[in-house]
């Protein structure tokens, strides 16, 4: 009996404000999008970091004839000094950071470098003795980087000691400003959201005034006078949640998986649903808690004994 | 039933108190006329005794509950033993006259069957048992103010507060209302009813309660709107000379 005409004064508030619940809908689904869109990203970030620090090493370049940067003085390492690098990597100091590591002598140098660039003009001009013999180092935790340049930078025969994943991070840093713009615009959106969730409430609630003091007069509980008012807010903002629910699945499905996996091949971890599917319940708990938020605070006044 | 020791209110903004150092006691079942001019102290005593307001001074007794500290959250229990009756008859136009009396029973959460079978009741004890199905807009006023009464007694309160029920009735309509009220007051129902009507409060001859300027400066029982002891023609010799 309460739980009927609740929820048919909920319907009636809604019935009654349709466009107002439209707009509460629309704003709700579009912020909620761009919250989705946001922890998306971040999801991305950190599945690539996964992907790619894993593959990323730490390069020592030893000199070569032609280098007179760093250590080197137009002379190419000597066995010694490599030894000596090697010696290094395998001491106690260094050993248990280092995963795994190979070294590159010149001429694999040049096959991977051919490989790497063959339809470009300056792979006809290099010659295996310019390109620097290395040591590539599989760290067992990739942050821990600065370590080995700071052992190894200062040693004789050492040009350079290069951690790749600084040609990630600008990748990443990139993607990390586009989701704080994403949280940016979803949090202006919220605001708005919540705001008019409120409005919509108290003209809810101005249009039910008669029946509102008639409650209170009768003796009608808070609970059972503010509760239509906040599952009308909630119905509304449930749907605007579940909209960019729909939203989000769609944009993984039809455009992460379909176009950008196509165009950028299988190797970059991308997003699939299930990380989609783990933020469509996160979007309706902050849609439905936001809307009772707001909902709960707009009809309190009208509540005052 | 009802007692107020000492009670002033005083609203935010003003120097004149509403209501000044009022003491009375109402006992179960009595039938109180509350006369005085507008601006006198009656409303903000009926709001005193629904605790829509606090006193400011002063304590406040009703239904053996102390309303000084009653928390916000007992004051709608504690509604539920009091009915309202209001001049402009505050009924809910897009409802019928059944769903009307139904809905305070609603939303203080009976039953259906409890509600099927008290509805027609206080329909009938009002004298509008054939016209449930009607909405407010088709009846006449006294059937609106008919309506109110059977909402505000369906619950069986202890006390029934009405505030200038006849205000907008005629003398013939208001009447039929007051033998109304006599007869829920034979029922055991406290009324406390605020009045600007002098037939009414002379005809009834029932205690008298006169507010001026939120003092109480007369309580009778079996009293008439004015005073017996200061005859209306001094209040014309008066008048009088102020002309003069």
């Amino acid at each position: 009996m309460r739980l009927g005409l609740i929820l048919g004064e909920a319907g009636n508030g809604l019935r009654r404000n349709v466009s107002m619940v439209i707009s509460v809908i629309l704003v709700t689904f579009i912020s909620l999008t761009f919250v989705g869109a946001a922890i998306l990203l971040q999801m991305q970030i950190g599945q690539m970091k996964d992907y790619w620090y894993d593959r990323s090493q730490v390069a020592v370049y030893m000199c070569t004839a032609v280098d007179n940067t760093g250590n080197c003085t137009l002379a190419e390492a000597t066995p010694d000094e490599i030894a000596q690098v090697q010696a290094e990597l395998e001491s106690d100091t260094l050993a248990p950071y280092i995963d795994r590591w190979e070294y590159e002598t010149h001429e694999q140098a040049y096959e991977n470098f051919q490989s790497q660039l063959s339809d470009s003009p300056i792979a006809s001009f290099m010659t295996p003795d310019i390109l620097n013999e290395s040591f590539r180092i599989n760290l067992v935790d990739p942050t821990d980087a600065d370590i080995l340049i700071e052992s190894l930078s200062g040693l004789a025969g050492v040009q350079e000691v290069a951690d790749q994943r600084g040609y990630l991070d600008q990748i990443f840093s990139i993607l990390n400003a586009a989701s704080y713009t994403a949280i940016g615009v979803a949090a202006l959106m919220l605001v708005a959201a919540v705001l008019l969730i409120a409005t919509t409430i108290r003209l809810s609630a101005f249009s039910r005034r008669r029946e509102l003091g008639i409650m209170r007069l009768v003796g009608a509980s808070n609970r059972f006078i503010q509760t239509p008012f906040i599952l009308e807010g909630v119905f509304a903002a449930l749907i605007g949640s579940a909209l960019a629910g729909g939203a989000i699945v769609a944009i993984v499905q039809l455009f992460v998986r379909g176009y950008l996996a196509n165009s950028l091949g299988p190797t970059i971890g991308l997003v699939g649903l299930d990380e989609a599917l783990t933020v469509v319940p996160i979007l309706i708990a902050v849609g439905a808690a936001l809307a009772a938020t707001s909902a709960g605070i707009a009809i309190s006044r009208y509540l005052k004994v | 039933m009802i007692r107020f020791d000492s009670v002033s209110k005083a609203y935010p903004g003003t120097t004149r108190p509403a209501l000044n150092s009022v003491s009375l006691e109402v006992l179960k079942g009595e039938f109180v006329f509350l006369v005085g001019a507008s601006g006198s102290g009656k409303s903000s005593f009926l709001r005193l005794i629904l605790r829509e307001e606090t006193p400011t001074k002063g304590e406040v007794h009703v239904l053996g509950q102390h309303l000084n500290s009653l928390s916000s959250r007992k004051v709608p229990y504690f509604r539920r033993n009091l009915g309202v009756v209001f001049q402009d008859f505050r009924l809910l136009p897009n409802k019928t006259v059944f769903d009307n009396v139904a809905f305070t029973l609603q939303v203080i959460g009976k039953s259906r069957g409890f509600i099927q079978e008290a509805v027609p009741d206080a329909l009938k004890m009002v004298g509008l048992a054939g016209k449930s199905n009607r909405f407010p807009h088709e009846l006449s006023g006294g059937e609106q103010q008919r309506v109110a009464i059977a909402r505000a007694v369906v619950n069986k309160p202890a006390i029934l507060l009405a505030d200038e029920p006849t205000g907008n009735l005629d003398p013939a309509t208001s009447a039929g209302i007051m033998t109304l009220l006599e007869r829920i007051n034979l029922g055991g129902t406290t009324v406390l009813m605020a009045t600007h009507d002098v037939g009414i409060v002379d005809q009834m001859k029932r205690r008298v309660i006169e507010l001026i300027s939120g003092q109480i400066v007369r309580d009778e029982s079996r009293g008439g709107y004015q005073t017996s002891a200061v005859p209306v023609q001094s209040f014309g010799t008066y008048s009088g000379e102020v002309a003069r």
